[in-house]
C-alpha cells in the first residue's frame, strides 16, 4: 500500500511537470529566440526557421510552436486530471474532472440534440485549445489565436464538418440545397456557404488581435507619457515607465481574460450551431426508413 | 516629387484606415440595443437570466463581425498597403 501511494505520488509529480514544462519551454524560447520589440512594434509571429519544400517553403513560426505547446499543456492537464480515476472513489480532482466532462456533455446535448452527443470531445478540445491559446498572453507569450492561419485552420475543420453533415443525404441533396428557396439565389447561397468559415476565423482572430493591438498602443503611449511627465528625474529613475505599472492590467483583465474565454466559448458555440443546423435530420431519417423498407422487400 | 508621392500614399492609407473604423458605429449601436433588450428581459423574468445572457453574448459576437471586418481592413491599410503601393509606384517610375 505504502509503495503504491508513493508510486502514485511520483506519477502525479511527473504529470504536473509534463503539464508545466511546455509553458516554461515557451517562455524560454521567447527569451532566447524572439527579438524584443521596441515601442509600438506590432509585428506578426516571429519566424524561427523555414523548411524548404518543393511547392512553397514552410516557415515555422512562433504561433505554430506556441500552439503545439498549448496542445502539450492540455494533454498533460487531461492526463493529470484523469490519473487514478476510479468508480466510487471521490477525490477533489475526480470531482473537478467529472464536472468538466458533465458540463461539456450538457452543453453539447442542449445545443445540438441527442444525435450529436458524440461531439462533446471535439467541442471540449476546441474550448480548451482556444481558451488556453488566448490566455497565453497572460504569460507574455504570443497568443496563437492572434494568427489568422491557426484560427483559419480551425474554421476550415468546422467547414469540413458542416459539408460532411450536409452530404449525409447524398451529393444530389447537397447540391439541391443551394437552389433553395429559389434557383435564382444559388450564387448568394454559395457565397454565404464560403462566408461561414471566413467570418468564424475573422471573428476569433480579430477579437484577440484587437486586444493585442490596443494593449501594445496603450503601453507605448504610457511610456511616452512617463518620459514627458517624469523624464526630469535624475539618473535611471527617469527611464523607468512608472505609469505603465498597473494601468494596463485593467485592460488586460477585459481583453485577455474575459475576451479570450468568451471568444473560445463563442467559437465552440458557433461550431455546434452550424454543424447541428447543417444536418438535414428529417430527410436523413426518412431516407433511412425508405432504404430499410426497400431492402426488406428485396430480401422477401 | 517622389517624397511627395510617398507622403500622399502614407497619408491616404492612414486616412483610409481611420475612415474604415467608422464602421465601429454599427456594431456599437447594435450591441447596445441587444444588451438593453436583454436587461429588459432579465428585469421581466429574473429566473431566465442565464439563458438570456448566453443568447445575448452570442448575438453580440455575431453583430460584432462587421466591426471586425472594418478592423482587419484598417490593419491591412496600416501595415500592408503602404509598402504595396510604394512598390507599385517605384515599378511604374522604373
Amino acid at each position: 500500500m505504502q509503495t503504491a501511494t508513493r508510486r502514485f505520488r511520483a506519477v502525479d509529480a511527473l504529470l504536473i511537470i509534463l503539464m508545466l514544462l511546455p509553458l516554461l519551454c515557451g517562455i524560454v524560447i521567447k527569451i532566447l529566440f524572439v527579438p524584443p520589440g521596441e515601442g509600438m512594434d506590432i509585428s506578426g509571429a516571429a519566424v524561427f526557421f523555414t523548411i524548404p519544400l518543393p511547392i512553397q517553403s514552410m516557415p515555422i513560426t512562433e504561433s505554430q510552436v506556441n500552439s503545439w505547446l498549448v496542445m502539450l499543456f492540455v494533454t498533460g492537464f487531461c492526463l493529470y486530471m484523469t490519473h487514478g480515476i476510479r468508480a466510487g472513489v471521490k477525490t477533489r480532482r475526480q470531482h473537478l474532472a467529472e464536472w468538466i466532462v458533465e458540463k461539456t456533455d450538457g452543453l453539447v446535448k442542449d445545443n445540438m440534440g441527442e444525435y450529436f452527443a458524440g461531439f462533446s470531445p471535439l467541442i471540449g478540445a476546441v474550448l480548451a485549445l482556444s481558451a488556453c491559446s488566448s490566455l497565453l498572453t497572460l504569460l507574455g507569450l504570443f497568443p496563437p489565436t492572434s494568427d489568422l492561419n491557426i484560427v483559419g485552420g480551425w474554421a476550415l475543420l468546422v467547414f469540413c464538418l458542416i459539408t460532411y453533415y450536409k452530404m449525409k443525404c447524398g451529393p444530389v441533396h447537397y447540391l439541391k440545397s443551394f437552389a433553395e428557396p429559389v434557383a435564382l439565389l444559388t450564387p448568394m447561397n454559395v457565397i454565404s456557404e464560403i462566408a461561414t468559415p471566413v467570418s468564424m476565423a475573422f471573428r476569433h482572430f480579430g477579437n484577440v488581435l484587437s486586444g493585442v493591438v490596443i494593449s501594445t498602443i496603450l503601453g507605448a503611449a504610457l511610456t511616452g507619457l512617463t518620459t514627458t511627465l517624469l523624464g526630469w528625474l535624475p539618473g535611471f529613475l527617469g527611464d523607468i515607465p512608472f505609469l505603465k505599472v498597473g494601468i494596463p492590467a485593467v485592460l488586460s483583465l477585459y481583453f485577455d481574460l474575459f475576451s479570450g474565454c468568451l471568444q473560445a466559448f463563442i467559437f465552440a458555440m458557433l461550431t455546434m450551431l452550424y454543424v447541428a443546423s447543417a444536418f438535414p435530420m428529417e430527410d436523413y431519417f426518412q431516407r433511412r426508413e425508405l432504404k430499410k423498407k426497400t431492402q426488406k422487400q428485396s430480401t422477401k | 516629387m517622389l517624397e511627395l508621392a510617398i507622403g500622399i500614399i502614407l497619408g491616404c492609407c492612414a486616412l483610409g484606415a481611420g475612415a474604415a473604423m467608422i464602421a465601429g458605429i454599427g456594431p456599437g449601436i447594435g450591441e447596445g440595443n441587444a444588451v438593453a433588450k436583454a436587461c429588459e428581459a432579465i428585469g421581466r423574468q429574473p429566473e431566465s437570466r442565464g439563458q438570456v445572457t448566453t443568447t445575448m453574448l452570442m448575438g453580440c459576437a455575431i453583430a460584432e463581425t462587421t466591426g471586425l471586418y472594418a478592423l482587419i481592413i484598417a490593419l491591412l491599410l496600416i501595415f500592408l498597403a503602404p509598402g504595396r503601393f510604394v512598390n507599385i509606384l517605384m515599378r511604374t517610375l522604373g
